[in-house]
C-alpha cells in the first residue's frame, strides 16, 4: 500500500512540475467548448436565393415576393439566363435559383398545370435537402393562396384544416449548445485520462526510466495502479471543471444527479485508462503510441454519436458500438444531464462498463512486461 | 548528392521500420471514409415514434400510417396517457410522440380545426428539427390530398434539381475534408515528431555536424513524407471514386499541382513546429491543437463556415485547409479550372512561401547555436 502511495506521489510531482499542465487543464476545455460549441452550429442559416423570372408578370413577382419575405431566405438578386444562374451557383453566390418559366401566369389563369424549377447547389447534401424542403413549402403555400383566390376558400371544400403544433421536451429552443456540451465533456475526460496517461507511460519507456522502476521490488500491479490513479483523478477533476464551465457559460441543464454522473465516469475511466495502458504496453515510441491512440480515439468519437443520431446508423455500426466505451458514456451523460435519468435508467450501461473495466485492466496487466 | 540520397534512404528506413504507424497512416483515411460515408452521414431513418391517439378515427389512423410508412420512422407502440411519455423518452427508444386530440376526425369533417401535437425528445435538437421537417411535410401532403379531392386544383409543380451533386451524395462534402486532414496529419504532425525525436535522442546533432547543408537536411527529411502524403492522397481519391463514385471533373494535372502545393505548405509548417518544440510531446500538442483541431473543426470540413460567428470565420481564413477545401471542391466537383481557383491558389502559395522562409531561417539559426 505504501509503495502505491509513493508511486502516486511521484507521478503527481512529475505532472505538476510540468508548468503547462495545470493551465492546459483549464484552458483546453474552455477553448474546446467555445470553438466546438460555436463552430458546431448545425442550425440553418439564411438561404441565398436568386430569381430567374422568364415570365415577368405580377403572378411571378408575387411568388418571388413570397421568397423574399420568408425569414429563411435572403435575396441575392436576379439573373436573366440559365447560364448566369449556373455561374452564380458555381461561385457560391446563391444556394438556390428559382426558375419561373415563360407563360407561368397565363397558364395559371387558364387553370392549366405549370411548374417552377429549383436549381439547388447540392454539394452539401444535408443543407440542399433542407433548402429544397423550405422552398417547396413556400410554393405549396403560394399554391394554396391561389386556390383561395379562385373563390374556393379552403373551408368551402367541406374539410377543416389540421393545426400541427410541436412541443420540444428537454430543449424547447432546440439549442444546439445544450446538446454539444455533454459531448465535449466526454471528449475532454477521455483525452485527459487515456491520451495523457499512455503518452506518459511510453515516454518513461523511451527515456529509460521505466527500467529503473523495473529493477526495484515494485510489483506489476503496484506500478499499474500507481500510473492509473493519478490520471483517473485528473480526468475526474477535468469533468468537474468542464461541467462548471458548461453550467456558467452555456447554462447547460444538470437535471440528474451529479454523483451518479461522477460514479459512471469513474467506472468509464477504468475502461479507457486500461485500454490506453494496453496500447502503451505494446508501443515502443511516443510517435507510435500517438498514432495508434489517434486512430482509436477518432474511430470511437466518430462512432459514438457525438454529432449524429445513433438510431440511423447501419447494423454493423450498432454492433460496433456495443464495445465502444465512448458510445456508452455519450449516451449516459446526455441522459443524466439533459433528461434527468436516474440509476434505474442507466444501470445496464453501468453493468456493461464495469465488465469492460475489469476486462481492460486484466488485459493491461497481462500485456505489461517487467522487462525492457 | 550521394550523401543526400543516403539521408533520404535513412529516413525511409525509419518510416518502414515502424510498421504500426504506417498501418495507422493508411488505415485512418480508409476508416474515416467508411465511417463518414456510412455512419456519420447515414440517412435519417429508424426514428422511434409512439402514438397517443385520443380520437381513434379514420383520419388519425390514416395520418399515423402515412407517417409511420414514410420510411423515416419506426413504430414503437401506442401509449394511452401523457404520463407515459417521460418513461419512453428516458429509455431512449422513442424520440417523438404523436398526440391526436379527441374528436380529431370530427373536427376535420366539420370544417373545424383539428389539433395534432408532436412531442419530441429534443435532447438531440438535430433529430427534433428533422422530425419537425418530415412530419410537417407529411401532414401538409395529407391536407393537400384532401383538398384536391374537392377542387379542380391548379397546381404548380416544384421541380428541384440538385446541381453539381444530382444524387445528393454526402461523399461530396467529406472526401475532400478527409484529404485535407490526412495530408496535414502526415505532413505536419509526422514530420514535426520525427524531427523532434531526432533532437530528443541526440541523433540530430550527428546529422548537423555532417557536411550536409541545412537545406539538404530539410529536403532529405521531408522527401519521404511528400511521397507518403501523395500516396495517401491517391488512395483517398481512388476510394472516393470506387466506393462513392466521386468524380474528378476538372483537370487532374491541376489537382495534382494543388495537392503538391498543399503538401509543401503543411511540411513547412511541420518543420517550423519542430524548430520551436523541444520535445516530442510539445510538438504533438502544438500540431494537434494548433493544426489538427482547427483543420477538423474550422475548415468547413464538418461544420459550414457560414454558420460560425464572425470571429471564428476570421480565424478560419488564416487556416490553409479552408482554402485547400475550396480548391478541391471546385476542381473535383464543379469542374472549375485555374481561372476560378487562382485566388485561393495564390493565398496558399503565399502562405507556403511565408512558412518555408520562416522554417528555413529558424533551422539555420539553430545550426549556429
Amino acid at each position: 500500500m505504501r509503495t502505491i502511495i509513493v508511486l502516486i506521489r511521484k507521478e503527481f510531482t512529475q505532472i505538476l512540475r510540468n508548468r503547462i499542465m495545470i493551465p492546459a487543464m483549464i484552458v483546453a476545455p474552455l477553448i474546446q467548448m467555445f470553438i466546438l460549441v460555436y463552430a458546431a452550429n448545425m442550425n440553418m442559416r439564411d438561404i441565398d436565393f436568386s430569381i430567374l423570372d422568364e415570365d415577368g408578370t405580377t403572378t411571378s413577382a408575387k411568388l418571388a415576393a413570397r421568397f423574399s419575405s420568408s425569414p429563411f431566405f435572403s435575396n441575392s438578386g436576379s439573373v436573366f439566363s440559365l447560364e448566369e444562374a449556373e455561374n452564380l451557383l458555381r461561385e457560391d453566390k446563391a444556394d438556390i435559383v428559382i426558375h419561373i418559366p415563360p407563360g407561368f401566369e397565363s397558364k395559371i389563369d387558364n387553370r392549366e398545370k405549370t411548374s417552377v424549377q429549383f436549381l439547388i447547389n447540392g454539394i452539401n447534401s444535408a443543407s440542399a435537402v433542407l433548402t429544397s424542403a423550405y422552398s417547396q413549402n413556400i410554393l405549396l403555400d403560394f399554391n394554396r393562396s391561389i386556390l383561395a383566390e379562385f373563390s374556393r376558400p379552403v373551408a368551402a371544400s367541406g374539410m377543416g384544416s389540421i393545426d400541427l403544433s410541436y412541443s420540444h421536451w428537454y430543449n424547447p429552443e432546440l439549442d444546439f449548445k445544450i446538446f454539444m456540451v455533454p459531448g465535449i465533456l466526454v471528449i475532454l475526460v477521455t483525452l485527459v485520462g487515456w491520451l495523457l496517461m499512455s503518452l506518459n507511460v511510453v515516454r518513461e519507456k523511451e527515456l529509460g526510466t521505466t527500467e529503473q522502476i523495473n529493477v526495484t521490488p515494485i510489483k506489476k500491479y503496484q506500478f499499474i495502479i500507481g500510473k492509473l490513479i493519478p490520471f483517473w483523478i485528473l480526468a475526474i477533476i477535468e469533468l468537474g471543471i468542464g461541467l462548471m464551465l458548461g453550467k456558467i457559460i452555456f447554462n447547460v441543464p444538470i437535471l440528474g444527479s451529479v454523483g451518479l454522473l461522477v460514479g459512471f465516469t469513474a467506472v468509464y475511466l477504468v475502461t479507457v485508462l486500461g485500454f490506453g495502458l494496453f496500447i502503451a504496453a505494446i508501443s515502443d515510441t511516443q510517435q507510435q503510441v500517438m498514432f495508434i491512440n489517434f486512430f482509436f480515439v477518432l474511430v470511437f468519437i466518430l462512432m459514438s454519436g457525438i454529432f449524429t443520431p445513433v438510431e440511423s446508423i447501419p447494423g454493423w455500426a450498432v454492433a460496433f458500438n456495443t464495445i465502444n466505451p465512448l458510445a456508452y458514456f455519450m449516451r449516459v451523460i446526455r441522459m443524466i444531464l439533459l433528461k434527468g435519468a436516474g440509476f434505474a435508467d442507466v444501470w445496464k450501461d453501468f453493468a456493461s462498463m464495469a465488465v469492460f473495466g475489469v476486462a481492460m485492466i486484466t488485459l493491461a496487466v497481462r500485456s505489461y512486461r517487467k522487462r525492457a | 548528392m550521394s550523401r543526400f540520397i543516403s539521408l533520404i534512404i535513412k529516413e525511409f528506413n525509419h518510416i518502414f521500420r515502424d510498421k504500426r504507424t504506417l498501418l495507422v497512416l493508411f488505415g485512418i483515411p480508409v476508416m474515416q471514409i467508411l465511417i463518414f460515408g456510412y455512419v456519420v452521414n447515414s440517412d435519417f431513418k429508424n426514428i422511434g415514434i409512439s402514438v397517443l391517439d385520443r380520437s381513434n378515427d379514420t383520419h388519425t389512423a390514416r395520418i399515423a400510417t402515412k407517417i409511420l410508412s414514410s420510411g423515416y420512422f419506426e413504430y414503437r407502440g401506442n401509449i394511452y396517457s401523457e404520463e407515459e411519455i417521460t418513461g419512453k423518452f428516458k429509455s431512449g427508444k422513442v424520440k417523438a410522440v404523436l398526440v391526436f386530440e379527441s374528436d380529431f376526425g370530427k373536427h376535420l369533417n366539420n370544417s373545424e380545426t383539428a389539433h395534432l401535437q408532436v412531442i419530441t425528445d429534443a435532447s438531440d435538437p438535430n433529430i427534433a428539427r428533422t422530425i419537425v421537417g418530415y412530419i410537417s411535410g407529411i401532414v401538409m401532403a395529407y391536407q393537400s390530398e384532401m383538398l384536391q379531392a374537392g377542387t379542380d386544383a391548379v397546381l404548380i409543380d416544384a421541380q428541384p434539381r440538385m446541381v453539381f451533386n444530382e444524387n445528393l451524395a454526402s461523399a461530396y462534402m467529406f472526401v475532400p475534408g478527409i484529404m485535407a486532414m490526412i495530408l496535414m496529419l502526415i505532413s505536419a504532425l509526422l514530420t514535426s515528431i520525427s524531427v523532434t525525436r531526432e533532437k530528443e535522442l541526440g541523433t540530430m546533432e550527428v546529422i548537423l555536424v555532417s557536411p550536409l547543408k541545412p537545406t539538404q537536411i530539410i529536403l532529405g527529411k521531408v522527401t519521404p513524407y511528400i511521397l507518403l502524403a501523395f500516396l495517401n492522397a491517391m488512395l483517398i481519391l481512388l476510394l472516393g471514386f470506387f466506393v462513392f463514385g466521386l468524380p474528378v471533373n476538372g483537370s487532374l494535372i491541376l489537382l495534382l499541382g494543388e495537392l503538391l502545393l498543399y503538401i509543401t505548405l503543411s511540411l513547412s509548417l511541420g518543420i517550423l513546429i519542430s524548430t520551436i518544440a523541444k520535445s516530442q510531446q510539445i510538438a504533438m500538442f502544438i500540431s494537434l491543437f494548433a493544426l489538427m483541431l482547427p483543420t477538423i473543426l474550422l475548415s468547413g470540413f464538418i461544420f459550414p463556415i457560414e454558420n460560425m460567428p464572425k470571429v471564428l470565420q476570421w480565424l478560419s481564413a488564416i487556416l490553409p485547409p479552408r482554402w485547400f477545401l475550396i480548391i478541391l471542391k471546385d476542381i473535383m466537383l464543379k469542374g472549375n479550372g485555374l481561372a476560378q481557383v487562382w485566388n485561393e491558389t495564390l493565398i496558399l502559395a503565399g502562405m507556403t512561401i511565408f512558412f518555408l522562409f520562416a522554417a528555413v531561417r529558424k533551422f539555420t539559426i539553430r545550426l549556429q547555436v
